[in-house]
Order: structure tokens, then C-alpha cells, then sequence
């Protein structure tokens, strides 16, 4: 499959009365992008905040991040199964608007989601304190049951990111990169045959109960491991419904511009030849593990793999997967890497993982999720503080009167990342 | 601003008394620095300054452990020091020993920070690595210029109460302390350098060495059920109503033992459950459904087994350290002992 990506710099957001991106400004009038947000009869109330790199603010609790995409030319449209119709994607022409998100936030849930900083420590440690965020903050209706809540919450954002998205559906992009992935019959073309044929197993947080994922609208617990292309990740058919603990969270936007994609395909026919990618779910049951994995393993030996990257999502139960899909691909002969996080305890001093094998020898670590942080205060909350003590990652006390935050990094999104987004890592 | 006062320790060798042959020396203390206390003193600057140097027989301290111990301990002890250092070691193995023993001593009795250097292969390393902070060195004293800098620096940072970083940054031997740092790539594009690596056969360095997990293969079946004392041990956190020992719901710091003579079903009146890492509605209904005394009781009566023990062990496995479940299952499997317990119902949630 062949994406033409065409992105877009994004260098600021205002209010305005009309929709538009205009010399790298994104103008919201919110009134018609909150209409279709407030027919949800579960969204009580729904209003936009912008929050700029550097400025004093914290947004809590975030369910998800979403970078706004959207289809130029070829099929289908941007979140397929989601908001656009089933319909294959990841050929043609993309656009992106590239230094921005839109972020949902206010008490979804309440306790799995975290903290974006715009400035301070905290800001260090996820990258969205570095994305111009247009948040959009929801209330839901009293006694709502949280399941339906957290699908309304979800499609709330991802309408709201593909409206923003068709914004820039006629600009000229800033810059433009051609994404291509190889069939089966061309990854044994003469040029790479001396090259590593490499893949990637990309493993969904699928324990359920509001830690799910979703592949073309299809809840990932009910899928069969199975193969996607690279490009079809960059048109958004795989998206967030994760409330796991927001450090090790991928959200949409991880998925959309996932990192170990990215580094395969820019030396893919150079250093290795990348030969595709297979998606595999974490499921609770001991069965499906073991079938998941299997299954993986039957992929990557259906495509002649020397290598492959896993990446995880989530800690304790998925580790079990994680040194599965190792050790099966391993005991074939196809040497790993695992991308993984650490939960070492406060003191770094207990056991990281769930599970370990001696055939998992090479690890990337994206760091212990249990060391402590404090957080200043900052000037401006969007959303409430009110959950901080309770999600993953606080404890009772945790907000402190002055506002500043003493919690665990679990509590920052995407501080810990199993895909490999940052640059943090644990000795 | 007035200077650390740093007391170092070295060998006979360093000391400049002489090479094997006078390793059997005993400890003496010197005023100021000496040997490569003298490097150390550059590199300290107007920080720290080293006010006295005890000199060792490899030999003396090995063949003297408790004494040798002490006697250096109370040389430390005279000078009131802010710091300890020995060595570096390298790869000389006696020396090692004693420099990770009197710093471990040091560290525990004066609860001053401490510092060594040695060799990843000299086996004080492996000995303390856990207990005092070692910086890696070359194997032999041809790398004294490298060590003596990043020890220096390593040195005033624990003396000041800084933060210390990961062993990579600071360039001591990992201490089984997980420590998070930024590195300079992303982990994705280390990932993929690590994976062209071991494409390539070409050595490279995990992030994360796999731990070692105790296996412990089962126990023969047992052979008569009827006669066998059958007990009930769980990590699904079940307690008597009110949770009377206040065990967490998350990282529990403790279990409880409950005694369930003539208990022949647990309600929701009597039991419920300290667990917070699940929804405890079924637990709380029926916590027979975590644990199953009904069913044990009832196999009692009718003689499939011979008897339930009369009391059952409890903790929270949500977010338990390890270290915490190996401390409460070799207490709990004690019990069991002196009980005559022949096999356990193990049940998590």
C-alpha cells in the first residue's frame, strides 16, 4: 500500500466565528463542532479550551489524544468503523494537522486517566505539553453507566478531531512524505534479499472492561490475531477505548503516528526489509492468550520473519502476552526485541515484570512507572482536580493544598510508553 | 564554606608499603591523602578534602574479617567523616572484598554515604553491588585516570544528598535500584539499533535484564485425600467483615490469619473482601466464591477429605511487591508446617 502524507504545521489555535486553518492557525468557532458532541443524550455539557506549549496549565483527567487527519484522495475516510464507514484505508493521500491534538478531558471515567503539564516537570515527561491542544471538556448526565459513557466520550473526540480534520482537506501541506509497504510477493524482490526480513507485533490492550481497543470499529477482545498495513495505522483504523493506567496508555494519537512504524519504514529496503505488521490482542483469558500467541507466531513464520519489535500496552496481566509472543517467535528462531514499562515499586527496588524469560534478552524499557514525581502548581486547570488522588498513580493526599501533585509517573499520560514514543528508559 | 571531610581506604599496594608480600599488613591510618587519594583531592577541588588514608593488608583484612572490620570501622569513626571511600579495586579480588565489606560497615554503622570502584568481575562486586554504590572500572590500575573522575563526581553528589541518576549516567555497576533517566533516542529507534544487533550477532546490551523467577516445581499428589489436612491460602484479599487487621486494599503491607472452626459457610454478613483491584461485589456477596469453605466443609463431612484447617491465611495481591508475598508465603508455609497441613488451596482473584 502506497499514503501519500501531506502534513500540515499547526503553530497556534484561537476562538473565532468561523472553522478554518489559516497560515498555520487553527480558528474554532465551537458552536457547530459542539452540536454533534451534545446530541449524545450521555454528554451533558461540552465546551473547548486551548492550551499552548510553555503556558501554566494542567488538563485532568484525559481520556484521550487525537491528532486530526483527513483523507484527500484514495478510499475510505479517517477513523473507519469509527466515524468514517467501513471501507479499507491507508492508500491515496492524507493530511495532517501536524503540532496539534484535540484532547478529551473532564470526569469520564475517573480512575485511569492522567495529567498533561504544559510547563514544568511534569511537561518533560509526556509528549503532548509539546502539541498546541484544542481540549474538549465533557460532563456527562447524572447516572450514566460508565461503559456507554466512555463510547460516547470516545466518538465525541474522534468526530470532533475529523471535523477539525477536514479543515485542511485543501491546504498545500509544509511538507510531504510518501509511505509505501510491500505485498508478501514483493518483500522477495532481488534488491532486499540480502536484507532482514523484520515485522512488527503490535499487541491492543484488549482486557476489557473499559481497557479495549479498536481496529476498523471492531472491539480488538473479538478479533483473531491478525496483519494490517502500516499506512492503514496512519489513516486512524486503529484507535483508543483504553481507561488503563494513563502512563503506559496508547492513545489515538500513539497509534496514529506510532514511533516504531515510523523507524522501520525510514530504513526499510536500506538496513532491513520490513516486511509487515501484525496486531494481536491482550485478553484476560489464559485460552486466548495462548491462542493469540500461537497465532502470532503462525504469522511471522507465515512471512519467513529473521526479527520483529513487540510493543505492549498496559502492565501485569498483558506481561503474560508479551513474554508469549517472545518466547513463541524466539523458539522459531526470529530474534525480538520487547518494548515494555516498568512497575519496579516506589524504591525501584521489586521485580519490573509480571512475567520474564531468559529468551526475552533484549528489552527497551520505557521506564518505572512507580517512581515518584511532584508536580507544581500551575495556574489554570482544564477540567477538574478533583480525581487526582484517586487515579492510578495517586494516593490519598497525593493533590496537596498549595496544588502542587506528589504522585507516581503512572498519573502523566503517556509518560511510560510501550511503543517507544520517548526517550525515557530505566537502568 | 567549609570542606566534606572524606575518609579513603586502600591496600598495602596503593599504600605504597609493598605487593604481596606485605599483604599481611595490619590497618594503619595516615593524616591527609595518599596514593591515588592524591587524584581524588585534584578532583575534589574546594569541596571535600580527604583528612586521613587508612592503609590495609589485603591479607590481614580477609584473614581478619570481624576484627579487621572493626578496627577500621573505629579509625573512620575517630575522624568523623561526611564520606567513606575505597579503592577503586579493579580486578583485584581480596582487595574488593575488603573494600565493599568496610564501606557496607561504614554505610550501616555510621550511616554516612559510601563508595567503591571495582571491576564488574571482581567478585566484591557481585557480593555488594545491592548493598553499596561501585563504580565500574577498568580490570587493572592502568584505568585509575578513568575511575578517579566519575568516582569524584559520583562522590560529591551522594555527600551533598543530590539525586543519583541511573547507573549508565553515572557509571556505577547496577544495584538492582531501577532508576528512570532520558536517553538520548527514542525507545523505538533503540529498539530497532538492539534488534539490528542481534540480527547481526553482534553484541548488545538489554535494558532490562530478565529477573530470575523462582520455580517451584509441584509437590507429588497426594496419595489419600481422605485423610489429608487441607488448608485455604488466598491473595484475593477475603477477611472477616470489618477487615479487623486493616490489611491495604492495594500493596498490602500484611495478611491476616482467620480461624474458621465451625465456620460452615461465609456470608455476606461475616466475610468480605480487602481487595481493590477488582470489582468486589461477587466477593462481597458470597466470599465463598474467592475462597471456597462451603464446599471444603461439606467434602469434610462427607469424608472426601479429611479435615479443613482451621484457619486460613489472607492477603491483597493488588500491587503487592514481590519481595512482600515471598516475606508472607514463608511465614504462612511455617504455619503449615507446625499445623501438619498436607496441601493448600491457593486461590487469587
Amino acid at each position: 500500500m502506497k499514503l501519500e502524507v501531506g502534513y500540515i504545521d499547526i503553530k497556534g489555535i484561537r476562538f473565532g466565528d468561523y472553522n478554518a486553518v489559516e497560515d498555520g492557525i487553527l480558528i474554532v468557532n465551537p458552536e457547530p463542532l459542539l452540536e454533534p458532541v451534545l446530541e449524545d443524550p450521555l454528554i451533558k455539557s461540552a465546551h473547548f479550551e486551548i492550551a499552548t506549549p510553555g503556558e501554566s496549565i494542567r488538563i485532568t483527567p484525559v481520556k484521550d489524544v487525537i491528532e486530526p487527519r483527513v483523507k484527500v484522495e484514495g478510499g475510505g475516510g479517517v477513523f473507519p468503523g469509527m466515524v468514517s464507514k467501513v471501507d479499507t484505508v491507508g492508500s491515496g493521500k492524507t493530511h495532517v494537522l501536524r503540532g496539534m491534538a484535540v484532547v478529551t478531558a473532564g470526569p469520564i471515567v475517573g480512575f485511569q486517566e492522567g495529567i498533561i503539564d504544559m510547563t514544568g516537570l511534569g511537561a518533560e515527561y509526556t509528549p503532548f505539553s509539546k502539541l498546541h491542544n484544542l481540549v474538549l471538556v465533557m460532563e456527562p448526565v447524572e447516572n450514566f453507566k460508565q461503559h456507554e459513557y466512555e463510547a460516547a466520550a470516545r466518538l465525541a473526540g474522534l468526530r470532533t478531531a475529523a471535523a477539525i480534520g477536514e479543515l485542511a482537506k485543501e491546504l498545500v501541506p509544509d511538507e510531504t512524505v510518501v509511505y509505501e509497504t510491500p505485498s508478501v510477493a514483493e518483500s522477495f524482490k532481488e534488491e532486499w534479499k540480502d536484507l532482514p526480513r523484520v515485522g512488527y507485533v503490535m499487541m491492543l490492550q484488549s482486557q476489557g472492561l473499559l481497557h479495549d481497543t479498536y481496529v476498523y470499529g471492531v472491539d480488538a477482545k473479538r478479533t483473531l490475531s491478525t496483519m494490517i498495513s502500516a499506512t492503514e495505522v496512519m489513516d486512524g483504523a486503529i484507535v483508543s477505548g483504553n481507561c488503563v493506567s494513563a502512563c503506559d496508555k496508547n492513545t489515538t494519537y500513539h497509534h496514529q503516528n506510532n514511533p516504531v512504524i515510523h523507524d522501520l519504514l525510514a530504513v526499510h529496503g536500506k538496513l532491513i526489509n520490513f516486511v509487515g505488521t501484525i496486531i494481536t490482542n491482550e485478553n484476560v483469558y489464559l485460552d486466548d492468550k495462548i491462542r493469540s500467541s500461537d497465532w502470532t507466531a503462525k504469522m511471522a513464520n507465515y512471512l519467513s520473519l529473521d526479527a520483529a519489535i513487540i510493543t505492549q500496552e498496559g502492565f501485569g496481566n498483558p506481561d503474560t502476552d508479551l513474554i508469549m509472543n517472545c518466547t513463541k517467535l524466539e523458539k522459531q528462531g526470529i530474534k525480538t526485541v520487547i518494548i515494555t514499562d516498568e512497575y519496579a515499586g516506589q524504591d525501584g527496588k521489586s521485580q519490573s515484570l509480571a512475567d520474564a524469560d531468559e529468551l526475552a534478552n533484549a528489552v527497551v524499557t520505557g521506564g518505572n512507572a512507580n517512581e515518584v514525581v511532584v508536580l507544581p502548581s500551575l495556574d489554570r486547570v482544564i477540567g477538574t482536580l478533583d480525581y487526582v488522588d484517586i487515579v492510578a498513580g495517586g494516593h490519598d493526599g497525593s493533590l496537596r493544598p498549595d496544588g502542587s501533585i506528589e504522585a507516581e509517573l503512572q498519573i502523566i499520560i503517556g509518560s511510560t510508553n510501550e511503543m517507544g514514543f520517548n526517550r525515557m528508559s530505566a537502568r | 564554606m567549609s570542606k566534606f571531610k572524606v575518609v579513603h581506604y586502600i591496600n598495602q599496594f596503593f599504600g605504597q608499603v609493598g605487593g604481596e608480600e606485605m599483604a599481611h599488613i595490619p590497618a594503619e591510618k595516615r593524616m591527609g591523602p595518599a596514593g591515588p587519594g592524591l587524584a581524588f583531592s585534584k578532583q575534589f577541588g574546594d569541596e571535600a578534602e580527604i583528612v586521613a588514608t587508612i592503609v590495609c593488608g589485603d591479607s590481614w583484612f580477609n584473614e581478619n574479617l570481624e576484627l579487621a572490620t572493626k578496627t577500621v570501622l573505629d579509625m573512620v569513626k575517630e575522624e568523623s567523616p561526611d564520606l567513606f571511600i575505597a579503592g577503586p579495586a579493579f580486578n583485584a579480588g581480596r582487595y574488593g572484598v575488603a573494600c565493599g565489606t568496610i564501606c557496607d560497615a561504614v554505610k550501616k554503622e555510621l550511616g554516612i554515604p559510601v563508595l567503591t570502584g571495582m571491576y564488574i568481575e571482581n567478585p566484591g562486586a557481585d557480593m555488594f553491588r545491592t548493598e553499596v554504590l561501585i563504580v565500574s572500572t577498568a580490570n587493572s590500575a592502568a584505568g585509575m585516570r578513568k575511575a578517579v573522575p566519575v568516582m569524584a563526581k559520583l562522590a560529591l553528589k551522594l555527600v551533598k544528598g543530590e539525586r543519583i541518576g541511573a547507573s549508565v549516567e553515572e557509571g556505577y555497576i547496577p544495584d538492582g535500584v531501577r532508576r528512570n533517566f532520558f536517553d538520548k533516542k527514542r525507545g523505538s529507534t533503540r529498539a530497532l539499533e538492539m534488534l539490528l544487533k542481534k540480527i547481526a550477532g553482534k553484541p548488545f546490551e538489554t535494558e532490562y535484564p530478565m529477573p530470575t523467577f523462582d520455580r517451584v516445581p509441584p509437590m507429588p499428589a497426594i496419595v489419600d485425600m481422605t485423610k489429608a489436612n487441607i488448608a485455604i491460602v488466598t491473595s484475593g484479599g477475603i477477611v472477616p467483615k470489618g477487615n479487623p487487621d486493616r490489611i491495604e486494599s492495594s500493596s498490602a503491607s500484611k495478611y491476616g490469619s482467620y480461624n474458621i472452626e465451625g465456620v460452615d459457610d461465609l456470608t455476606g454478613e461475616t466475610y468480605e473482601t480487602a481487595h481493590g483491584g477488582h470489582d468486589p461485589v461477587y466477593a462481597n456477596e458470597d466470599a465463598d466464591r474467592v475462597i471456597p469453605v462451603d464446599v471444603l466443609r461439606q467434602y469434610e463431612k462427607e469424608g472426601k477429605i479429611g479435615k479443613l484447617h482451621d484457619w486460613y491465611y489472607s492477603t491483597v495481591g493488588n500491587g503487592t511487591a514481590v519481595a512482600s508475598a515471598k516475606k508472607y508465603a514463608a511465614e504462612i508455609a511455617e504455619k503449615l508446617h507446625n499445623y501438619d497441613v498436607d496441601a493448600v488451596v491457593l486461590t487469587s482473584t
